[in-house]
C-alpha cells in the first residue's frame, strides 16, 4: 500500500517542479504506478533503507537512489542487494518467569515486561509503543477485554477500549518495544512480531480473540487487521 | 506469515494511473535542498493523530527527532524504525551527506502521510498538491520518498 502511495505522490511533486526519488518496497506497485524515478529495493516491509543501525548500508542505498537524478528520462532500477525473510525465524527473546499464579498468564507477563518496556522507551523513545488508544496504565484492562472475548463474551460487550486493530497495535507495540531491551541482538525484520504472536501469552490471547471474533461472524475488517497478513 | 506473503497480498491493488509522467530536471545535488516524504504516518508528540482514513499530512521537523510511528496498518515490521529512525526516515544520513558536500541542504521540514489508504483520489487531488506547495515554499528541490 505504502509503495503505491509514495509512488503516486512522486508524480504530484514532480509536476510541481521538484525532482523525486521513490524507494519502493513492492515491485509490482512500483512498476504499475511508474513514478519518475524509483529504486526498487527488495527489503522487508517497514525497512525501506534496509538495515537499522547500519549507516554504511543505508548510505549505499542512498547513493544508488541519488544517482537516479542523473537520468534524462523516467527510470526504475532494482537495487542489487536483497534482504530476505524466511517467514519462520523468531526473535530469541526471554520472557519473565511466572510471578503471580493468581493472575492470568498474559497479565502476569505484561507486568514482568514493564521494566524492559520502560527502559526501551527511555533509550529509544516511544516510537512504536503505547498510546494510540491504550495508555500504559490501561494495558492490563485492554488485555482483560481480549481475554473475555476468548471466553465467549461478544466482542462489542467485552470492553475493548477502541477499534480492535488499533488496540492490538498498542499491545504489539508494548511487546516489540520491550523486546529491544531483552534480546541480545537487533531484531531481524518480522522476528519480533512473530515472537509476540507465537511465543508470548498476550500474543496468544490476541490471536485467540481474533479467531473468536471471526468465528462469531464479526465483519472481516474488524478482526482481520488485528494481526499482520492472514495469520 | 512471511514478508513475501504480505507483499503478495497487496501487490495487485490497482495503481493510480497518470496520463503522462512529469519529469523535472533537478538542480545539481550539491546545491539542492532535499526533503523526505514518508508514508509511515509519522508525527511529533502533540501533533494531531492520524485517523484511519486520514488523507492529510503532518510536518516533520529536522531539528526534533522525537518522531512517533502511528500507522494504521499492521502489515510491516516496525522494529527497524524503533531501533533506528533512519531505517525509514534517513534524516541523519542526509545530514551526513551535507557534511560531505554531496547534497546542498537538508530541508528544515519534511512531510508524512499515512500510506494505508485504498482510495488515493483525495491525496491525488487535495493533500498531495497541498504538500507539494508546502515543500516548494520551503525551497525544496529534491524529494526522497520512503514507504513502510
Amino acid at each position: 500500500m505504502c509503495t503505491r502511495t509514495v509512488s503516486t505522490l512522486a508524480h504530484i511533486f514532480e509536476a510541481a517542479g521538484m525532482a523525486t526519488i521513490v524507494l519502493g518496497s513492492i515491485k509490482e506497485q512500483v512498476e504499475a504506478t511508474a513514478p519518475p524515478r524509483a529504486l526498487y529495493c527488495d527489503f522487508p516491509l517497514g525497512r525501506p533503507l534496509g538495515e537499522p543501525l547500519d549507516p554504511e548500508f543505508q548510505h549505499r542505498v542512498l547513493e544508488s537512489a541519488f544517482r537516479l537524478l542523473e537520468a534524462k528520462e523516467p527510470i526504475i532500477e532494482e537495487y542489487d542487494v536483497s534482504i530476505s525473510d524466511n517467514g519462520d525465524e523468531i526473535l530469541a527473546c526471554p520472557l519473565p518467569p511466572r510471578h503471580d499464579p493468581d493472575l492470568h498468564p498474559a497479565l502476569d507477563e505484561v507486568r514482568g515486561l514493564r521494566p524492559a518496556y520502560e527502559r526501551a522507551v527511555e533509550k529509544y523513545g516511544n516510537r512504536i509503543g503505547m498510546g494510540r488508544i491504550v495508555q500504559l496504565e490501561d494495558l492490563e484492562e485492554a488485555i482483560m477485554a481480549l481475554i473475555r472475548v476468548t471466553e465467549g463474551v461478544p466482542w462489542k460487550e467485552a470492553g475493548i477500549p477502541g477499534v480492535p486493530s488499533r488496540v492490538s497495535q498498542d499491545i504489539r507495540g508494548y511487546y516489540e518495544t520491550a523486546s529491544l531491551e531483552l534480546s541480545e541482538n537487533a531484531p531481524r525484520a518480522w522476528t519480533g512480531t512473530r515472537w509476540f504472536l507465537k511465543n508470548t501469552e498476550a500474543g496468544k490471547v490476541l490471536m485467540a480473540a481474533r479467531q473468536a471474533m471471526a468465528d462469531s461472524g464479526a465483519n472481516q475488517p474488524i478482526w482481520f487487521y488485528m494481526t499482520p497478513g492472514d495469520d | 506469515m512471511a514478508d513475501s506473503d504480505i507483499k503478495a497480498m497487496t501487490a495487485q491493488i490497482p495503481a493510480v494511473e497518470f496520463d503522462e509522467t512529469s519529469f523535472t530536471t533537478p538542480v545539481r545535488l550539491n546545491e539542492a535542498t532535499v526533503a523526505i516524504v514518508t508514508s509511515a504516518a509519522l508525527h511529533h508528540p502533540g501533533d494531531e493523530e492520524f485517523t484511519m482514513l486520514d488523507i492529510g499530512y503532518r510536518v516533520l521537523e529536522s531539528s526534533n527527532h522525537d518522531y512517533l510511528m502511528r500507522h494504521w496498518s499492521p502489515n510491516f515490521d516496525a522494529t527497524g524504525f524503533a531501533l533506528d529512525i533512519n531505517t525509514v526516515f534517513p534524516i541523519d544520513r542526509l545530514q551526513e551527506l551535507v557534511d560531505q558536500k554531496i547534497i546542498g541542504k537538508v530541508s528544515d521540514q519534511h512531510l508524512s502521510y499515512a500510506g494505508n489508504q485504498f482510495d488515493l483520489s483525495s491525496i491525488r487531488l487535495d493533500s498531495g498538491p497541498a504538500g507539494a506547495q508546502f515543500l516548494k515554499e520551503q525551497g525544496v528541490d529534491v524529494v526522497l520518498l520512503t514507504p513502510v
